[in-house]
């Protein structure tokens, strides 16, 4: 499963690269989304996969035994998600207006740049 | 005397607080306007406060909601966090008075000022943190409100820099969580001060440095280091100077003060790769840095190009990694945040005279701005390294700290990048204030050009502490020396976060 998970974060990062490389504005988007999915599936496959052993203290003792399933790692993911989420919101805005702006999703359209050079 | 735990969360809880609070108030430019003043003042107050008691008492620690240290969320100070503290309320205070004489009131009365709070609340909680997956949270928030500050007026250049600033900040998150994610996998903590103590004790010190990593590659892209700035001068001339001279005093600093945190407390095993990696990304960043602004003729671009450059001397004396070279490093900072932040001031002031920021526009403003000629002149040395501004002795400071221990190369470079900087600043100097005006310039005799009231406060305000910190240089460089002696040595900020436990 390990092994699974982790070609599968690969792959995100790849398209998620690949995405980021291409004239785009909307793809680039769609790549920033594919990475921080790749990295959430990171955190959750670095920090161990565990089957049907709730992090709960049995009885009679102090503290947990292992093996146990870390809650932390996916409260930091769950986090990492809403943040992705609104910053994406953000940015999808910004997609939008440049969209209006330029009337094409090509980010070299954008390009102020070379009209006030020198 | 106030319990610690109140006044480590304050700067946050105000911010965030009066945040809210004025997207309440009704929509219009003085409401607004004066509760962000009122809150920059309570945040430079709290500074101070934190910077007395953990001077005069030891490092600060808090852990919120009452859970010991590795479980709970925990704020520290210590004298950088403090100092750091302090220094972004009073940037905070100059940036919001700026605002109030520079922008037009239909923008004052929209969520700029808001937004400003949150940015400054982000920037503090990044200081006091004393957990790495809680920096995360609070870079994030931090660069939230600085990419709605930066596209706010949605002009197409701003869209071109916001896309571009955007979304190489969101990689660099990713690298940052994935950096996060990977040692909490490897040492099962992230509360700084815990794994100061665990992670020596691993045995996995390969594992540790390719962390490590991680960490570099995802703080230097905040920090604007090479080779990774290709975000900073693509986006910081767009916005109001008000905005840019708030990044430009606090984003990269974030990224700076988190490298120096986890360099010191976490990764310090493989010191010997890790310096020389730091050596050799601050000398390149340097370089780059100066060289970039040699070619760029508008103001805002070329002051840009610098800020990398700066952070090249910084991320140098963190390389050094001794005492003297830390606690120059922390001098050099505080001198750095007012010198680039009075530049990009007077940018801003300059450009309500000439309305332009393109220098081959400007001219003569020696004769018609005498005073906002002084104003620029006193920080463009003290940013180059002149005696008697501050920027002399932050600057020998660091070299003295290469010399001792024989990185001649870094000296050197550290040398002939002050020479170019000063160069540059003669450029900015002979082309904007010096020389006459082009004579093809579109007159325009019935719109009188002037400053109007109150920009030119906090540009005398950020030089006189150049004068003031140039002069009274010592009890900076002890603080500063203080500062990197609980840095240097990590157990009483240890000591100050796992109390509970032997």
């Amino acid at each position: 499963m390990e092994l699974f998970l982790a070609l599968t974060v690969g792959a995100l990062f790849a398209a998620g690269l690949y995405c980021l490389m291409l004239h785009s504005v909307v793809r680039l988007a769609l790549g920033l989304v594919l990475l921080g999915s790749a990295s959430n599936l990171l955190l959750f496959t670095v920090n161990g996969l565990q089957r049907g052993f709730a992090p709960l203290v049995p009885e009679g003792q102090e503290a947990l035994t292992r093996p146990f399933a870390d809650p932390l790692p996916q409260a930091f993911i769950l986090t990492a998600i809403v943040i992705n989420f609104g910053l994406l919101a953000l940015l999808l805005v910004l997609v939008h207006r440049a969209a209006q702006e330029t009337g094409t999703d090509d980010t070299r359209a954008l390009r102020t740049e070379l009209k006030d050079s020198q | 005397m106030m319990p610690s735990s109140a006044l480590l969360s304050l700067p946050m809880i105000l911010c965030l607080g009066a945040a809210a609070a004025g997207q309440l108030t009704p929509s219009r430019a003085w409401p607004r306007r004066w509760l962000a003043l009122m809150t920059m003042v309570s945040v430079t107050a709290v500074g101070a406060l934190l910077l007395v008691t953990v001077r005069r008492n030891g490092i600060q620690a808090a852990q919120m909601g009452g859970w010991a240290a590795p479980f709970g969320i925990t704020l520290v100070a210590d004298l950088l966090s403090a100092l750091m503290v302090l220094v972004t309320g009073l940037m905070g205070l100059t940036v919001v008075s700026f605002s109030a004489a520079t922008l037009p009131a239909s923008r004052e009365a929209g969520a700029y000022y808001p937004l400003v709070l949150v940015l400054v609340g982000g920037v503090c909680g990044a200081f006091l943190t004393g957990d790495l997956f809680n920096l995360f949270v609070w870079i994030e928030v931090m660069l939230g409100a600085s990419f709605v500050l930066l596209a706010l007026e949605a002009r197409q250049e701003q869209l071109e820099a916001s896309i571009k600033y955007m979304s190489l900040s969101l990689i660099g998150s990713v690298v940052l969580l994935c950096a996060v994610g990977l040692l909490y996998g490897v040492a099962g903590t992230l509360n700084l001060a815990d794994l100061s103590v665990t992670v020596p004790g691993l045995g996995t010190p390969r594992l540790m440095t390719a962390v490590s990593m991680f960490f570099l590659v995802a703080f230097a892209l905040k920090a604007g280091a090479f080779p990774l700035f290709f975000w900073l001068p693509a986006s910081y001339h767009t916005p109001p100077a008000a905005v840019t001279t708030l990044f430009s005093a606090l984003l990269t600093k974030v990224g700076v003060y988190a490298l120096a945190r986890v360099f010191t407390l976490v990764f310090t095993q493989d010191a010997r790769f890790t310096s020389t990696l730091l050596l050799v990304m601050g000398g390149l960043t340097m370089v780059t840095g100066v060289l970039g602004a040699v070619a760029q003729y508008d103001v805002r671009r070329l002051l840009s190009f610098h800020i990398i450059s700066q952070i090249g001397y910084l991320i140098a004396a963190l390389g050094l990694m001794t005492r003297g070279a830390l606690a120059a490093l922390i001098a050099f900072l505080i001198h750095y945040i007012f010198a680039k932040s009075a530049l990009f001031l007077v940018s801003g002031a300059t450009a309500r005279v000439t309305r332009t920021y393109d220098l081959h526009q400007m001219g003569n403003l020696y004769r018609t701005q005498p005073l906002l000629a002084a104003l620029f002149f006193i920080p463009a040395l003290s940013l180059a390294g002149v005696p008697p501004f501050s920027g002399f002795f932050a600057k020998l400071a660091i070299i003295q700290a290469a010399l001792r221990t024989q990185h001649w190369v870094i000296a050197g470079t550290a040398v002939v990048v002050g020479l170019l900087t000063l160069f540059s600043m003669m450029k900015i100097w002979r082309e904007a204030f010096w020389k006459a005006p082009p004579e093809n310039q579109p007159q325009e005799p019935n719109r009188p050009l002037s400053l109007g009231d109150g920009v030119l406060g906090p540009c005398i305000a950020m030089t006189t502490f150049m004068v003031v910190l140039g002069v009274g240089a010592e009890p900076l460089l002890e603080l500063a020396d203080a500062a990197a002696g609980q840095l240097i040595d990590p157990t009483e900020y240890v000591r100050a976060v796992l109390r509970e436990r032997p």
